[in-house]
C-alpha cells in the first residue's frame, strides 16, 4: 500500500515522539538539528526507527539533504516506490 | 562577514566552563617524560600509564628498538615520497612479508596510519550503487571511510545479528555488499559476536572487513584477533590493522586472500597520495610483528592484569562496561559528564593517567574512564591504580557503590 507525503508525515510524527523532548510542536517544516535540536548520533538512531516502521532502507548519505520532516517524508515516498 | 569559527562557540563554552570549574585540561596532557611503556612525568608528577593501548608493551622493547636505530642510520629519517613513487624501501615490502606470515594470508598492504587503512578500504571497496553496512558504534574512521565514499552507508545496531540481518534483508540481493565489523569495540572493550555476524553477512553474499585494531598480539591462540578466536580466518575477507597499539609503533594495514587485492595500491587515494613510512618505524613494526607471534607470555599476563583490574574495580562498586574483562579494555561507566571530569582529575593528580570519553565518541548518553593494560603493567603497579581509584572517589565525594555497577 503506498502512502501520501502527508499520511507519512503523521507516521513520522509519532516516531519522532521520544525523541523530541523540548515538546516543540511538529510541523512538515519542522528541523531536525534546528529545531528539535538532535545531534548527529540520535538522528541515526531516529532513521533506524523509521527504517523500521517503513521496512525501509534510508542510507545515512541521504541525510544532509533531509532537514524537514517533510523532506524525510519525501524521501520515504521515493524509496517505497522503487 | 560571517566567520566560519563562530559554528564552535557552544563547544569552546563548554570547554571554558570546564577550566574555570578548576579541572585540568585533558587535551593538554603533556607526557614530559616518558620513563618506560607503563611509566611517565606528567607536570612533575610519577605517573603509571594506564590508557595507552600499548597492549603488549612493545615500545621499549630492546630488539624493536635496535631494528629501528639500525634501520634509521642506515635509511636516514623518512622517505619523503609516496609508496607509488619514492617511498617503497625494501623495509616497507619487508614489514608486509612479516604481516602475510603474521596472519597467513597472501596479501598484506601497509597505510601510513590505521585511521588511513580504514579510510582507504571503506572508501574504495565499495562504490556507487554497492552498499557499505557498518556498526552503530564503529570508530570514527570507519564512517569518515564511508563519507568519503560513493556507496549507500546502512547502519546496524551495534553487535546485533538480528539487527544485520533485518537491514541486508531490504538491500537488493544483486548489489554489491560489504560489511564492516570491529572484534574489539574500543569504547567500551566488547568483543562483537562475530560468528554470529560473519554468518548472517555471507547469507546474503556479502563481503566482510574486520578491524581487529585492538584485538592484535593478544586475542586468538596466535594473536591474530577476534577472526582467529571464533575460528573465522576462512571467511572473512580484509582485516584492518594498526602498529599503533600492540605492535608498538606507528602504522596500519590491511590483510586479504583476496586474488585481486593488490589492485588497492592503483586505486585507493589514502594509500597513494600520502607519504610513507620512515624506515625506522616499519623496521620496529616488523621486528615486533615477529616478535608478536611467539610471544605467550606477555598475552597471558595481559590477561591476568585485565582480570585482575576488573574484579578489582568492580569489587569497589564501580558500574564496569562488560560484567566481564573481554579485552584489555576497562571501561568505567560515570554518571555524568562532571563526575568524569573530576575524577579523572583526582586520578591524575594521584598518579593514574586513563582516558576519559563521552558523546558522541561513545553510545548516546554514556560517560567513561577508560582503562587499558599493558602486558608490561606489573601486579603491583594493577594495585596501585586499584587504590588510586578508592581514593580518587572518596576525594571527589563519590560514594560506592555506584547505582551504575548493578546493571
Amino acid at each position: 500500500m503506498t502512502q501520501t507525503q502527508a499520511d507519512v508525515c503523521n507516521v513520522l510524527y509519532g516516531i519522532i515522539g521520544p525523541f523530541n523532548t523540548k515538546g516543540i510542536g511538529l510541523k512538515p517544516e519542522t528541523t531536525f538539528a534546528g529545531d528539535l535540536e538532535l545531534d548527529s548520533l540520535t538522528v541515526m538512531d531516529l532513521v533506524a526507527a523509521i527504517e523500521d516502521e517503513f521496512d525501509i532502507i534510508l542510507p545515512l548519505n541521504m541525510l544532509p539533504d533531509l532537514e524537514t520532516i517533510d523532506q524525510v517524508a519525501a524521501a520515504v515516498v521515493s524509496i517505497q516506490q522503487k | 562577514m560571517a566567520d566560519l569559527f563562530d559554528k564552535f562557540d557552544g563547544i569552546i563554552a563548554e570547554r571554558n566552563a570546564l577550566l574555570k570549574s578548576g579541572a585540568l585540561d585533558p587535551f593538554k596532557v603533556t607526557m614530559d617524560q616518558v620513563l618506560s611503556e607503563t611509566e611517565a612525568m606528567i607536570d612533575g608528577r610519577h605517573t603509571i600509564l594506564v590508557g595507552t593501548y600499548n597492549y603488549m608493551g612493545m615500545t621499549f622493547h630492546p630488539d624493536v628498538m635496535d631494528a629501528a636505530e639500525e634501520a634509521l642510520r642506515a635509511s636516514g629519517t623518512g622517505t619523503t615520497g609516496s609508496r607509488v613513487l619514492n617511498g617503497t624501501y625494501s623495509s616497507h615490502v619487508a614489514v608486509e612479508e612479516a604481516l602475510k606470515e603474521f596472519y597467513g594470508a597472501e596479501h598484506a598492504i601497509v597505510f601510513s596510519t590505521g585511521y588511513l587503512a580504514n579510510l582507504g578500504l571503506c572508501s574504495t571497496l565499495t562504490g556507487k550503487g554497492d552498499y557499505i553496512i557498518i556498526d552503530a558504534d564503529s570508530h570514527a574512521s570507519i564512517y569518515d571511510g564511508c563519507a568519503m565514499g560513493n556507496a549507500d552507508i546502512v547502519r546496524f545496531k551495534h553487535n546485533s545479528p538480528e539487527d544485520l540481518e533485518k537491514r541486508l534483508r531490504r538491500l537488493p540481493p544483486e548489489a554489491g555488499k560489504l560489511v564492516v565489523l570491529e572484534g574489539v569495540y574500543s569504547m567500551l572493550g566488547d568483543v562483537a559476536p562475530l560468528k554470529e555476524l560473519v554468518a548472517v553477512a555471507k547469507s546474503f553474499d556479502a563481503m566482510v572487513l574486520v578491524d581487529e585494531a585492538h584485538s592484535m598480539g593478544f586475542i586468538g591462540p596466535s594473536g591474530r584477533g577476534v577472526t582467529e578466536a571464533e575460528g573465522l580466518e576462512d571467511q572473512v575477507d580484509f582485516i584492518i590493522g594498526t602498529f599503533s597499539k600492540s605492535v608498538g609503533t606507528v602504522g596500519g594495514f590491511a590483510v586479504s586472500n583476496h586474488p585481486k587485492f593488490e589492485v588497492l595500491r592503483l586505486v585507493c587515494r589514502p594509500y597513494m597520495f600520502t607519504a610513507s613510512l620512515p624506515p625506522s618505524v616499519v623496521a620496529s613494526a616488523e621486528k615486533s610483528i615477529r616478535l608478536l607471534m611467539h610471544a605467550d607470555n606477555r598475552r597471558a599476563h595481559l590477561w591476568e592484569n585485565s582480570k585482575a583490574l576488573h574484579y578489582g574495580l568492580r569489587s569497589q562498586g564501580f558500574g564496569l562496561a562488560t560484567p566481564e574483562a573481554e579485552s584489555a579494555i576497562i571501561a568505567v561507566i560515570l554518571p555524568d559528564q562532571e563526575t568524569t571530569v573530576r575524577m579523572w582529575n583526582a586520578l591524575l593528580l594521584r598518579g593514574i593517567y586513563v582516558n576519559m570519553a563521552r558523546p558522541p565518541a561513545t553510545p548516546a548518553g554514556i560517560f567513561l574512564l577508560r582503562l587499558s593494560l599493558c602486558a608490561s603493567h606489573t601486579a603491583e603497579q594493577v594495585d596501585t591504580i586499584l587504590e588510586a581509584f578508592a581514593a580518587a572517589a572518596n576525594d571527589i565525594g563519590l560514594a560506592l557503590p555506584l547505582p551504575e555497577a548493578a546493571e
